[in-house]
């Protein structure tokens, strides 16, 4: 299938987020389309698809110009969209989830169980996935999850899969496993579009890559005539100069310690001191239970034992909650923005209210509406948030968008430790680049950071000291002079390093 | 293009609103007798008992709860009220306690979706069942009557203020706090978070429980604060008084524009909904449609309202 997309100009109301963009996909190729967070990525293709109407602009596939109207329309010509946040039944099989809207019936619209189950396995087969199809959708990992869906599109006869954002939370195994099936789907005849704000995959996977900037289409270029510094600067417009804004600062006291933390089945024994002025990093697979370890910090969930102590004095675990955390001056950024970072459809001056009422307000209770919409124009400001405003909802924020004002919701509580986890997952280059600028900002100021990250080049480069974290134990310590990729590797699979 | 979309806004946001302003005027129009200040003024004070049950339910639903205990609340305090009075204790303490006695009533609601962890639909099933049978019980099925002659129990459901009767008074005091609750401080920001992510709100350092809690017995309160009403009014209580008003207030809510899965809403809206359902009711009744006729047209009327508000 060939797809051309020739000037095509996109307004949300009075906010215009395409100026004339293009696109070209060949038959059987996979493409990556980068750009920043907010360049109008999702949105082109939703445009492709028919989940939004261009306002301008001109579709051709196969030479016919086409204007679908609904996702449906474009999954019945063989063009199916994998979404950036999955949207699946959780409570429903696997096998319900592939037939959903589209079930193989019997007489009188009964459901062939039978039938589906088998093509079911059938499809799983093809792609070499061992899943059960009777297995509830919400107990695979989230890796399974996204294959599924891609699960989904062999039910159609799919010539073109849109792939948005699709390893942003997998594991590097669901990453190889999803790698593994693009490349078989593309023998296949199937072709990508492929985005993602990971240069690696994009040299591992892609053939071509398309960048887009500011709603504007800035060229294509074949991988082998492309490396990676070549495709930011074509991104962000200017050369990127250092990422980690990392500076040598002074390790001060000790502002938070754990000792022995341990919540049976999750994690165990767990014991580790950050100083005022210092990045601690937390690495490890993914599902090694550092997520449980900062909820419990952060008093999310109860601990089964141990101790957390803050500047000195030891926190009754008893009754601890996050309230009580973040008067004490934890601040936790979590995982998963839409799930528990975000109020989504609540604007932005709302999300970052919630956790500032010291700074809205006059007395602690009453909201100053000045206040108000000054912070939140300061965040914006100092974040350079991609939006209308102080009430651009926060759905209608791009993915990396969406993160800043999730990091701004807890910037300006002065936390004495702010941890963090995955702070800068489906963020792009240069947003990244503000991240770690704000982290090194927060540190020098004296506050302590811990920050959970599977993404190695990302501790490396902004840790001081790097616990390691194995099926819920620690599994070693490394200083930041001797630490490698392939020492903390080794530790998070279980291993030893001799000194 | 911006004055465009910013009157387009301006529609969307006071829907309900407009709805009510070209209901009024379509009922005057037809009806004399409608447009009389006295028929107006009695619209209004026959809506203020919906109104103060609807305010306490929508701070519920933005939490994305529900209470259907509402009515039985009502009948199991006002009982509690008429038996106080008749036995003798001074109203203003019998009115206090019969305030309390919501409060605590909402709170056990509060209790069972808290810490019994039961979905708000069910927890208020089971108490909006068990206080209308210990209504029954408590009253042995008849009617409290002959309450005595207490000048403020009088006033508050009977007595004027300015010409205007003390119920109205009432409800727009309410309407003015509550609108400033939720409008203007932290617990109100606190409602509209836990209904919109209860997630992020706990992360954000928030006691969902608290709020909960909170929620639960303003509606208690509202709902005994009703009955008192009621009461006054009637010069009676009896176990049967208030059953089918939560559906009363759901229905106003959900013309008001609040979405029943929480975080969206507001109290205007709530106010705006009593109101229209008051102006039909009292509307039809004048010009003589027969009640049967009526029920269809208020359900037409609910469904516009929420069909045509996109915040659903
Ligand atoms: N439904 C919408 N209403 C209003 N604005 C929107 C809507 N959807 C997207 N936008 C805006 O359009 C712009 C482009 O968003 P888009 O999601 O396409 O970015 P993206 O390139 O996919 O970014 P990311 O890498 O962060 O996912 C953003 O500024 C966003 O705020
Ligand atoms: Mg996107």
């Amino acid at each position: 299938m060939h797809i051309e997309m020739t000037n095509i100009s996109k307004l949300f109301g009075t906010n215009q987020v395409l100026f004339d963009a293009n696109f070209e996909l060949q038959d059987g190729e996979i493409h990556a389309l980068m750009g920043e967070n907010g360049a109008g990525k999702s949105t082109l293709m939703k445009i492709l698809t028919g989940v939004h109407q261009k306002n301008s602009g001109k579709i051709l596939i196969d030479g016919k110009e086409v204007t679908y109207k609904h996702p449906i329309e474009a999954e019945k010509n063989g063009i199916v969209f994998v979404y950036q946040e999955l949207s699946s039944a959780l409570d429903m099989s696997v096998e319900e989830n592939l037939f959903l809207g589209r079930e193989i019936t019997k007489k009188f619209s009964v459901v062939d169980k039978k039938a589906m189950c088998a093509t079911t396995n059938e499809v799983l087969n093809r792609l070499g996935l061992e899943i059960n199809p009777n297995e509830t959708l919400g107990n695979l990992s989230i890796g399974q999850q996204q294959l599924v869906e891609i699960a989904k599109a062999l039910l159609v006869n799919t010539k073109v899969i849109i792939l948005d954002e699709p390893t942003s939370a997998l594991t590097d195994k669901e990453v190889d496993k999803l790698f593994s099936v693009v490349r078989l789907l593309k023998s296949q005849g199937v072709s990508f579009i492929y985005i993602s704000h990971r240069m690696e995959e994009i040299f591992e996977l892609c053939d071509r890559v398309s960048v887009l900037r500011d709603g504007r289409y800035i060229g294509t270029k074949k991988i082998s005539d492309t490396n990676k510094d070549d495709l930011i600067k074509m991104m962000i417009g200017r050369d990127l100069g250092n990422m980690f804004q990392k500076e040598i600062i002074p390790i001060g006291k000790p502002v938070l310690e754990v000792k022995n933390l341990t919540k049976h089945g999750l994690f165990k024994n767990i014991s580790f001191t950050v100083h005022s002025g210092e990045v601690l990093g937390f690495a490890g697979l993914m599902g090694a239970g550092r997520t449980e370890i900062m909820k419990t910090v952060f008093g999310s969930f109860k601990a089964d034992n141990g101790e957390i102590i803050l500047d000195g004095k030891r926190i009754n675990t008893k009754h601890y909650c996050p309230g009580d955390a973040k008067n004490a001056g934890i601040g936790y950024i979590p995982e998963d923005r839409k799930e528990e970072g975000l109020m989504i459809e609540k604007s932005i001056k709302g999300n970052i209210g919630i956790t500032n009422y010291d700074l809205i307000t006059s007395n602690g209770f009453i909201i100053d509406k000045n206040k108000e919409n000054d912070l939140s124009k300061k965040a914006i400001k100092e974040l350079s948030i991609k939006c209308t405003g102080i009430n651009h909802l926060a759905d209608n924020l791009s993915g990396g968008n969406q993160q800043k004002v999730v990091f701004a919701k807890w910037l300006y509580t002065n936390p004495k430790v702010l941890i963090l986890d995955e702070p800068t997952r489906g963020v792009d280059v240069g947003a990244k680049q503000e991240i770690y600028s704000l982290i090194t900002k927060l540190v020098k100021n004296g506050a302590a950071v811990i920050m959970v990250s599977s993404d190695l080049p990302e501790v490396l480069g902004m840790s001081d000291r790097i616990m390691v974290i194995h099926e819920g134990t620690i599994g070693g310590v490394i200083n930041k002079d001797v630490a490698t990729q392939k020492n903390i590797m080794t530790l998070a699979t279980g291993g030893t390093i001799n000194e | 293009m911006n004055k465009l979309k910013n009157k387009s806004n301006v529609i969307q946001e006071y829907g309900s609103q407009i709805a009510l302003v070209f209901l009024l005027l379509l009922l005057s129009i037809i009806s004399p007798e409608f447009r009389t200040i006295q028929n107006i003024l009695s619209l209004l004070r026959q809506s203020s008992v919906n109104g103060l049950i609807a305010f306490g339910m929508t701070v519920v639903i933005l939490t994305g709860g529900i209470d259907l205990s509402v009515g039985s609340s009502l009948a199991l305090t006002a009982l509690l009220g008429a038996g106080m009075l008749k036995g003798g204790v001074p109203a203003p303490l019998a009115i206090l306690i019969v305030l309390i006695a919501g409060i605590v009533l909402g709170f056990l609601n509060g209790v069972m979706v808290v810490n019994g962890k039961i979905q708000p639909f069910i927890a208020t099933l089971v108490s909006m069942t068990a206080f209308r049978g210990i209504a029954m019980i408590f009253s042995d099925g008849r009617p409290i009557s002959r309450l005595g002659d207490s000048k403020l129990l009088l006033f508050l459901g009977q007595g004027q203020f300015l010409g205007i009767p003390v119920p109205i008074w009432i409800m727009i005091i309410l309407f003015l706090i509550f609108r400033f609750f939720l409008q203007n401080t932290v617990i109100g920001r606190d409602t509209y978070a836990t209904g919109s992510n209860y997630k992020a709100a706990a992360l954000a350092g928030i006691s969902i429980a608290k709020v909960k809690y909170l929620v639960y017995a303003v509606s208690g309160f509202t709902a005994a604060f009703a009955g008192l009403i009621l009461v006054s009014r009637l010069g009676s209580a009896q176990p049967t008084l208030g059953s089918g008003y939560e559906l009363d207030a759901i229905a106003a809510v959900a013309v008001g524009g609040t979405s029943m899965n929480g975080g969206r809403g507001k109290i205007l809206g709530t106010l705006t909904g009593v109101i229209i359902i008051a102006s039909l009711n009292n509307g039809m009744n004048i010009i003589g449609i027969s009640s049967y006729y009526q029920q269809v047209v208020k359900a037409i009327v609910i469904l516009l309202a929420v069909l045509s508000d996109s915040n659903r």
